[in-house]
């Protein structure tokens, strides 16, 4: 029996990304200072106060969760794309929609789930509750692979370009802009007293969304820029 | 008879067809627009709030009715010529997206020249702002990848898969800004409920299609100039009176 079931698919794909770029641990970890430091001009550029900044922080850390999941994006298919394995990839018998999946969850474990762990060190910065610092970790758990599904879309559209890093962020972060409202939004409310619920439950739907539509959507721009 | 339903389908049919059909669009549009300015500078009553400083709607609304409506209409023509691969559609798409991103600016620029005497600032976070804005954002994007991409083929498919994904985001950031605006702090500005005068009625009216002419009237002298590029190795355009010289 050599042929794979849907899972094992999936699991080989995301296990071979991850062993990538374990070969290759500086991609990863510039990410993640890429944010901490953007987290950390912050309060330098607006100052200290206490107060001020424990009303910023969801906003500042979820802007700055954009921006790191941006400049990771390229990376997604570019690779696979240079040495020929994407096209190898897109003529086997298998499912590229699943495969495309697999790479969305190997590149939000490398991109997104760092962003997650570190971020309660960067809310310590920021003087947030623990309230608020749960919610906001809870949100980012939530809302990062919408950012990485949403990203594979563009990132696939721009395969190959010149220039595409920054073409890359044009196309995909005002798609985004409703995962940033409810993601900040839903520390806002632990702040002013609120439930957050709502918010993340909103949340929760987008990511079920997105995980329906954007594999095959990105697959099919996949199949547009391979042509 | 039978009716050939795609002759004009073929870049090379439409492209006579559009030019015999632009001055019947440019021209009730130049006209509409003298008409519409003309009852709304001198015809349409000041008004009993707002004084002078209204008059910027008779182009401040029609431009955004029409802004999300291109881009609807956009979208459309790029999922048509993503599911049946014709040429002619991706091409009408790239050549409303100007238009669109064009009135979508002229919107948020006269917002800002109205809201100045009306509300004391050029811009506020309004949920109407900002999803106007973000609209804007999608246009540029859409005209970005286009342009960024060399081979016109792949630049269709592309820009249409584009369209198609923003134009199913576009509910979702509209509400979503929309209850982000009410979380924080409560739409401060509504329009009021007062009925509008006649005359400002029918200058609106007006206006609005006079944009809408112009809107078509533009597409079709743009797409006229996209097939004379996209096509400039063809037979056809060789034998065509008109680009020999």
């Amino acid at each position: 029996m050599n042929r794979l079931s849907l899972i094992d698919l999936l699991l080989l794909v995301i296990r071979r990304d991850l062993l990538l770029a374990m070969r290759r641990r500086a991609d990863v970890l510039t990410t993640l200072i890429f944010f901490v430091m953007v987290v950390s001009l912050f309060p330098l550029g607006v100052g200290p106060e206490a107060d001020m900044l424990r009303k910023m922080a969801g906003g500042v850390l979820w802007v700055a969760a954009l921006l790191a999941s941006m400049l990771s994006l390229p990376r997604m298919f570019s690779a696979d794309h240079l040495d020929g394995t994407l096209e190898q990839i897109m003529l086997a018998p298998q499912s590229l929609t699943v495969m495309v999946l697999g790479k969305i969850v190997a590149h939000w474990m490398l991109s997104g789930l760092p962003l997650v762990l570190i971020a309660p060190v960067l809310g310590l910065q920021f003087d947030m509750s623990p309230a608020a610092i749960w919610t906001l970790m809870l949100a980012l758990l939530l809302g990062t692979p919408v950012l990485s599904m949403i990203g594979a879309v563009g990132a696939a559209l721009t395969l190959g370009l010149r220039g595409g890093g920054v073409l890359v962020s044009l196309l995909v972060l005002p798609l985004t802009i409703p995962v940033l409202i409810f993601g900040a939004g839903a520390v806002e409310a632990v702040n002013s007293g609120i439930d957050a619920v709502s918010n993340l439950a909103l949340l929760g739907a987008f990511l079920l969304f997105a995980l329906v539509f954007t594999p095959f959507v990105a697959a099919q721009a996949l199949r547009i820029s391979m042509e | 008879m039978a009716i050939n339903w795609f002759k004009y389908s073929a870049p090379s049919t439409f492209y006579g067809l559009a030019g015999k059909l632009i001055p019947w669009f440019a021209w009730p549009a130049a006209v509409l627009f003298g008409i519409g300015f003309y009852i709304g500078f001198f015809v349409a009553p000041t008004d009993a709030v707002q004084s002078e400083a209204y008059r910027i709607i008779f182009i401040h609304v029609p431009v955004s009715i029409l802004s999300m409506f291109i881009y609807l209409i956009m979208a459309g023509y790029a999922a048509l010529g993503l599911i049946f691969k014709t040429r002619l559609s991706a091409m009408m798409a790239s050549a409303l997206a100007p238009t669109g991103a064009l009135f979508a600016f002229i919107s948020l620029w006269t917002g800002a020249l109205w809201g100045k005497p009306m509300w004391g600032a050029w811009w506020v976070w309004d949920a109407r702002l900002t999803s106007e804005l973000i609209l804007l954002f999608l246009y540029l994007g859409f005209i970005a990848l286009q342009a960024s991409i060399e081979d016109p083929r792949r630049a269709d498919r592309a820009s249409a898969l584009l369209a198609i994904v923003g134009s199913v985001n576009v509910p979702i950031i509209y509400y979503s800004v929309q209850w982000w605006n009410t979380l924080h702090q409560g739409s401060s500005i509504k329009f009021s409920g007062t009925s509008m005068h006649v005359a400002m009625q029918q200058s609106m009216f007006i206006m609005l299609v006079a944009c809408w002419l112009y809107a078509i009237a533009i597409a079709l002298s743009r797409v006229r100039s996209i097939i004379l590029e996209r096509e400039s190795n063809t037979q056809w355009l060789k034998e065509l009176g008109e680009v020999r010289s």
